[in-house]
């Protein structure tokens, strides 16, 4: 027998569809559920992906950096004659200094400060993996010239739409009159809400107190074929305890461990999630037993008329399952237009990633059948005998 | 007619002569424990044969109902024996008395129906219960039993759209569309007016016979004792008086 041959008639679609005002109550609660997930989720993916926009943007194998650093917003100094002493090692080929700092960065409009992240380099050392940033970075040769972050928070000014004007962008850095020179595209991060790229010299002066021969960061590129984990040990065997050796994915992780583990955002995130869960878990048992006991005489008499308990307890699953996906289905959609919404308000790098927007589903699945079982004890209340 | 009680005993499908669709001996219930025990039936003999038409009357509360669950495998059987087609419901399994109420068609005091689904679909959900028939073959049955019963025009109506004699005549259509052996039916003309009720009990009685299936009626409605071949009265849960009704 063929399963269009086998097929009954539907009745947990029947039972949901025939009480429309029910259902659009039903939908909207899993709906409201699946966004409040989608947006919580959201922005704690956000706000890791986004505490390393500026990490990202280096091409390097390994990094050094103080033991002190434990983030982007409080690096700390360490001596650069460590990164000559890198040299020493045969797989590593190249190796770059940079300074690292937050600044304060007044807005050219309205003339408020703002702390802004600042990077100083050589401008001729190959830095960037974007060869974009790098085509930009001869610009800096000047001193006074920065490159500005297009992603930047708008507090910053309508610097890059001032610039793509055309006209001349200047502004005050640490009470030193800078120029932009040119765009990059980063993005706002927790840690800085813009980023602004500039030569060592420039970097100096903005910041005279710094101590000479200390930089921030570190940065090892290794010969083709190296194998990083044992240049690692070579060089924590070379240099002094005064700086940590890293790979780029050991940067990267330092600086979302910060964020996860050393702040309360990860977690208050995770359980704004957690009470859209409940939330939702509320409102479909709420549905579903209200459901099953309006329906209990129904229920009964088919039993009576010879279904199985089983039978029935599939027709609650089966509600359970239709409301998850058609649930799902606008909360996806809103998730959409809300990232949108949010990532041009907060320059946060919000998107609708296929492994989140699979997490909400399950989320709502789970929600979905978990309430459908509870709903489905009352289902045992269903005794045929007192329908006559 | 095919058996519809896989795992169960064949059920006794030959004509008559012996073979009680319904045979119960001795059947005694009770409800509640202790101080609270309370007898509703004492030792009740009741036989059905295939087509018969059997109606029980009695004041209320004398037991009826709950014969009536008994004999429709609906409520385990305590102290006696019950044998609905060929199957021993005495100390049955859940399961035993599942699939045998699929034989059983039953007609309520309320019609019972599915509210979320039309009267075709309604009369659907019976036929869905015969094993080995396609989803057309079930649909078309449907239509048939709803022929059958008149309401040809109103195939996709809701129940909440139909009178109470249709919803009635519905709940026949369903109760038959399964094939049963034995239609058990409570006070099926009390929410009726006596000519509707009349209608239906004739309808009830006329598709009975030609499925050949017998029929257990309990009723309060004295005009319609007529279409019994067998009445039986009950008090104080005990059956009286069987006295055979001339047509």
């Amino acid at each position: 027998m063929t399963f269009w041959q086998g097929r009954r008639i539907p009745l947990a679609w029947l039972l949901l569809t025939r009480q429309p005002m029910r259902l659009a109550v039903a939908l909207a609660g899993i709906t409201f559920a699946g966004i409040l997930m989608f947006m919580q989720l959201g922005f704690r993916d956000a706000l890791f992906d986004s505490s390393i926009t500026v990490h990202k943007l280096f091409d390097t194998d390994l990094v050094l950096l103080s033991p002190r650093t434990k983030s982007s917003i409080s690096m700390t100094g360490f001596p650069q004659r460590r990164l000559v002493q890198a040299l020493a090692d045969p797989d590593v080929s190249g190796t770059t200094p940079v300074h690292w700092n937050l600044l304060l960065w007044r807005n050219p409009k309205t003339k408020g400060t703002r702390s802004i992240l600042a990077l100083g380099f050589e401008p001729r050392d190959p830095l960037f993996i974007d060869p974009a940033v790098t085509a930009l970075t001869p610009r800096l040769t000047q001193k006074g010239r920065v490159l500005f972050d297009d992603q930047s928070r708008d507090e910053f000014g309508p610097v890059a739409q001032w610039f793509r004007e055309g006209r001349t962008v200047e502004s005050e850095v640490a009470g030193k009159r800078l120029r932009v020179a040119g765009l990059f595209t980063a993005g706002a991060s927790f840690g800085a809400d813009g980023n602004i790229l500039t030569s060592r010299e420039t970097f100096l002066s903005l910041l005279p107190n710094t101590p000479p021969g200390s930089i921030e960061l570190g940065l090892i590129r290794l010969r083709p074929g190296a194998d990083p984990a044992r240049v690692i040990q070579r060089l924590r065997g070379l240099l002094p305890e005064d700086v940590n050796v890293l790979t780029k994915q050991g940067f990267l992780d330092l600086e979302m461990d910060y964020w996860r583990s050393s702040t309360a955002i990860g977690f208050i995130f995770t359980l704004g999630a957690a009470m859209g869960f409940i939330v939702g878990c509320v409102i479909v048992y709420q549905i579903l037993f209200s459901d099953v006991s309006d329906h209990l005489p129904e229920y009964a008499t088919l039993m009576a008329m010879g279904y199985s308990l089983l039978t029935l307890l599939g027709v609650v699953a089966r509600e359970g399952l239709l409301l998850a996906i058609f649930g799902y289905l606008p909360a996806y959609a809103a998730g959409q237009v809300l990232y949108a919404v949010i990532q041009s308000a907060t320059k946060l790098p919000v998107a609708m990633a296929s492994d989140r927007a699979i997490t909400v589903f399950l989320m709502i699945l789970v929600m979905c059948m978990g309430s459908a079982a509870m709903a489905m004890r009352k289902l045992g209340d269903a005794d045929p005998a007192d329908i006559f | 007619m095919t058996t519809l009680l896989p795992g169960s005993a064949p059920p006794t499908t030959s004509k008559g002569e012996g073979l009680a669709t319904v045979s119960v001996r001795g059947l005694s219930h009770w409800y509640g424990t202790g101080s609270m025990e309370r007898q509703v039936l004492q030792g009740i003999d009741l036989e059905i044969h295939p087509g018969e038409v059997v109606l029980l009357t009695g004041p209320s509360g004398c037991g009826k109902t709950t014969l009536l669950t008994l004999v429709g495998a609906l409520r385990q059987v305590m102290d006696g024996s019950v044998r609905v087609l060929g199957c021993e419901l005495k100390g049955s399994s859940r399961q035993e008395r599942q699939l045998l109420r699929r034989s059983v068609g039953m007609i309520f005091q309320g019609h019972n129906l599915l509210r979320c689904l039309t009267a075709e679909q309604n009369v659907q959900m019976g036929a869905d219960l015969l094993p080995d028939l396609g989803y057309r073959a079930r649909r078309d049955l449907s239509r048939e039993w709803l022929r059958a019963v008149g309401l040809s025009d109103h195939l996709s109506k809701l129940p909440h759209d139909l009178s109470g004699g249709q919803k009635q005549r519905v709940a026949i259509a369903r109760a038959l569309a399964a094939h049963p052996r034995l239609l058990l039916a409570d006070e099926p003309t009390a929410a009726l007016d006596s000519r509707t009720g009349r209608e239906v009990v004739d309808l009830l009685k006329r598709l009975a016979r030609d499925e050949g299936c017998a029929v257990l009626m309990v009723t309060h409605d004295p005009r319609i004792l007529d279409v019994a071949d067998k009445l039986v009265r009950m008090e104080d849960g005990r059956l009286w008086a069987s006295d055979a009704v001339a047509e």
